[in-house]
């Protein structure tokens, strides 16, 4: 049992605002009093509820690829030196799995989306986040280019293709659909790429990537899903791609759906000399489409590692940096490319990427509705959050980083006008309160009683990149695991698991299918619940 | 002058990057004796395996087998290491300035991603002299490595500036994916020399098997070549450069790139 006292309470889900208040604790929640327990003295701190990463990407066979692709960073990384608590691991842009949860606790983060796995790789990557000590974990399945999905939608046969992804859901024992550039990836097997929501896919005459996120997203409205389509738009990275994101927010109908690492989706411009922020249009129609929520994947310049399923855009990529490229094809199910990358203030295109991600989080007015990531480690290593934040709540350091953009891009950006500041309810909201909500975790990202007893309490301070890199206090699920800026005690993290609903035949029709097209058999290709440590199983309502 | 005899071989190796003047040069004697080097994963006093003489500053000798030594010099920006005896891996690794001499042979990576500084080794080398470490873009950035005796694969891998010279024979893949900047081999290499080589030129004075990605161009009289003759000679190596001794044959590559590199094979008149 436990009572934080003294600090000022900033709980946006329940309108609490820099209140100076008890948070009681027991039995892992927060509960209305306690008695006898063990008292925190929280004065001049700030009291957030755990910060919740909607969109990482810290698990699975493509991270570790791009672990091995990176030894010239590992070699340069913050090492983390073996003790009593601690395994032995490296910072770094792909920090390894158990310094990954010692990071993210150690910056007051408690919850954590996984947000690419194919189910082929679902087993490893689930043994991955049992190595990822403390954070709690969620990961979402890909599917907009998983090829037996893509023939049920060429057949017209949308009611199996709801229950075949739902089977998929509880196989991969995932929280939610992700899709990644949906058809492009299919295409790519081909060569090709299937850039704008009307294009043709190779291999396929009559579905088209905008039919796909459409359907997608309805299936997952259909089966109730509590975190809506997960959606990495066609056309990422392209200049003047602006126009494919409004489309595709067009083409979801009302639908829900979270729009992942938007800044990657919002430039004007017509090629790599021009390209430019359009983020005022994409944010303004942004602002008038309720069914959606989106985060960030803001850029942060430095040396990074970009890692995404959209294998023909980072062969695009490979091309234009000349480096170093790994490609990985996951069978009937999805691409994978990875591309180190460095960001450079004096680079226009990087230059705009940096603007673009700061001002969608300015322009966009819901707090609720748009989320602080990095896309990790794509435009910045997580851990590097604290940074984003500063930008976005100290105006004369934002004013002082522009100086670094070159003159020529600062015409084509729009961030020297926003004068908006936030505050630290907002950022309460951006980093736990917003995507605990939009993960449908109703028990995360707030203080209320009952809620997870994932609590992070800093020291209230001017320099809030400071304020924010050291936690004096983090208690994950009632338990104290930072403390005095130090880490305490490691727990083991939960990993919250989607059962829908599904009819079992469909598992005869995907069986033959399998020993037909799959190198692994149908018997040993769905996780098994044992395999998830800390399984904790969500059953949506019919 | 700070002398480190070493009182037995280690049987694993020891990580010893603090023999560096850049490390030692303003410590008391007892600072030195207590600097941290690793046996394996046990941590070790310096004075646990050397016996230590002398004041510390800008000149270190380093005495006996000291083979299973790794990292003598690491990073270090001035001054100079003599090894009288034999040196372990990584030697002069990373190093920027000062000088390194090692009167016996070296291990492998000897001054890998080097910048600046010279290292001289009378015996045998090591593979990857001068190379990139794994996974990195460039090697050798700077400084000259010579090598009296032999050396072994991947000499200069990735090398972006800087100068190689061997005076035995090298193994496979000299030069791999090289950069920039002079290898001069006056006992020749195994197979494979400038394989995917960008950039640089690679002198040899012995008959090359080179690959079928590289073009002949003619005989060749290089005027830089004089000069670096001229700069080697009193280290030991002799490049002949006289139009009446022979001619340097000229091979472009690696085409597999393409590149643009060079190798010249010298041919006696």
């Amino acid at each position: 049992m436990l009572r934080i006292t003294g600090g000022k309470v900033y709980d946006p889900a329940n309108n609490i605002n820099g209140e100076v208040r008890d948070v009681c604790i027991s039995g892992g929640r927060v509960v209305a009093a306690v008695e006898d327990a063990r008292t925190i003295d929280a004065t001049g701190m700030v009291v957030f509820p755990g910060g919740v990463d909607v969109h990482t990407h810290v698990a699975g066979a493509a991270l570790n690829f791009a672990r091995g692709l990176i030894p010239e960073q590992h070699r340069q990384a913050a090492p983390i030196i073996h003790s009593r608590l601690r395994r032995a691991g490296l910072g770094g842009s792909t920090p390894t799995t158990f310094a990954t949860g010692y990071l993210y606790a150690g910056m007051g983060w408690t919850t954590v989306n996984e947000a690419a796995v194919p189910i082929l790789s679902a087993k490893h990557t689930h043994e991955e986040l049992h190595d990822t000590p403390i954070v709690d974990k969620t990961c979402c399945v890909l599917m907009a280019n998983n090829e037996i999905l893509l023939d049920l939608m060429e057949a017209g046969e949308w009611e199996r293709a709801r229950h075949v992804m739902a089977w998929q859901v509880w196989a991969a024992k995932a929280y939610g659909v992700k899709a990644v550039n949906p058809g492009g990836v299919a295409a790519w097997k081909w060569g090709k790429d299937a850039k704008q929501l009307s294009d043709p896919i190779a291999g396929y005459s009559n579905i088209t990537p905008g039919q796909i996120v459409a359907g997608l997203a309805r299936l997952v409205d259909e089966l109730k899903l509590p975190h809506p389509l997960h959606l990495h738009c066609n056309n990422l990275g392209a200049p003047g791609n602006v126009t494919t994101t409004l489309e595709t927010m067009k083409t979801l109908e009302g639908n829900r759906a979270h729009l992942a690492h938007l800044q990657y989706h919002a430039y004007g411009g017509d090629d790599w000399s021009n390209i430019s922020s359009a983020s005022t249009t994409l944010a303004d129609a942004f602002n008038a489409c309720p069914n959606l929520t989106t985060d960030a994947g803001a850029v942060l310049f430095g040396n990074t590692v970009t890692v995404t399923a959209d294998g023909p855009w980072q062969h695009l990529l490979y091309q234009l940096t000349g480096k170093k490229w790994a490609n990985l094809d996951v069978e009937n199910e999805t691409g994978c490319g990875v591309v180190p990358y460095a960001y450079k203030p004096g680079s226009p295109a990087n230059a705009v990427q940096w603007a673009v991600g700061l001002e969608l989080l300015l322009l966009i007015t819901d707090p609720w509705r748009v989320f602080l990531t990095t896309d990790h480690p794509n435009g910045a290593a997580f851990w590097r959050y604290p940074e984003v934040i500063r930008l976005l709540m100290d105006l004369d350091f934002r004013r002082e980083q522009l100086k670094a953009i070159p003159d020529k891009v600062l015409k084509r950006i729009i961030l020297p006008e926003l004068t908006r500041q936030y505050t630290l309810s907002e950022i309460a909201v951006i980093t736990s309160a917003g995507p605990a909500r939009a993960l449908g975790l109703s028990h995360k990202g707030h203080l209320g009683v009952g809620a997870d007893a994932d609590v992070a309490v800093y020291n209230e301070s001017a320099d809030v990149a400071h304020m924010f890199s050291y936690p004096r206090y983090v208690i994950k699920g009632g338990e104290v695991v930072i403390e005095e800026g130090e880490l305490r005690n490691v727990v083991e993290g939960r990993g919250f698991v989607v059962k829908p609903a599904y009819d079992e035949t469909v598992e005869g029709y995907l069986r033959p299918l399998f020993q037909q097209h799959y190198t692994m058999s149908f018997d040993n290709y769905p996780v098994a619940p044992e395999r998830v440590h800390g399984l904790q199983v969500v059953e949506p309502a019919p | 002058m700070l002398t480190l005899t070493l009182k037995e071989s280690p049987h694993v190796p020891l990580e010893a990057e603090v023999i560096s003047p850049d490390v030692v040069a303003n410590l008391t004697p007892g600072e030195v004796r207590a600097l941290p080097v690793l046996l394996g994963k046990r941590r070790c006093r310096l004075d646990d395996w050397f016996d230590v003489d002398g004041d510390a500053g800008d000149e270190i000798e380093v005495r006996g087998d000291a083979s299973k030594v790794k990292w003598i010099g690491r990073g270090m920006t001035r001054g100079r290491v003599t090894v009288v005896g034999n040196a372990g891996t990584h030697l002069g690794a990373y190093m920027t300035g000062g000088s390194v001499e090692v009167t016996g042979s070296a291990g492998d990576w000897v001054g890998g991603e080097m910048g600046g500084g010279t290292i001289r080794v009378r015996g045998d080398a090591g593979g990857q002299l001068g190379a990139a470490y794994r996974g990195s873009p460039s090697g050798m950035s700077g400084g000259t490595i010579l090598v009296g005796g032999s050396a072994g694969i991947e000499l200069g891998m990735r090398m972006k500036r800087g100068l190689i010279a061997v005076g035995g024979k090298v193994r496979d893949f000299a030069g791999l994916q090289m950069k920039g900047g002079t290898i001069v081999l006056t006992g020749g290499a195994e197979i494979r020399t400038g394989a995917w080589m960008a950039r640089g030129t690679i002198v040899s004075l012995v008959p090359l098997r080179l690959l079928p990605t590289f073009a002949a161009a003619g005989p060749y009289h290089p005027t830089f070549l004089r000069l670096y003759a001229r700069h080697l000679r009193p280290l030991g190596f002799a490049l002949p450069c006289e139009p009446h001794e022979g001619a340097y044959r000229r091979y472009t590559g690696d085409a597999a790139v393409p590149g643009k590199g060079e190798v010249l094979v010298w041919q006696p008149a």
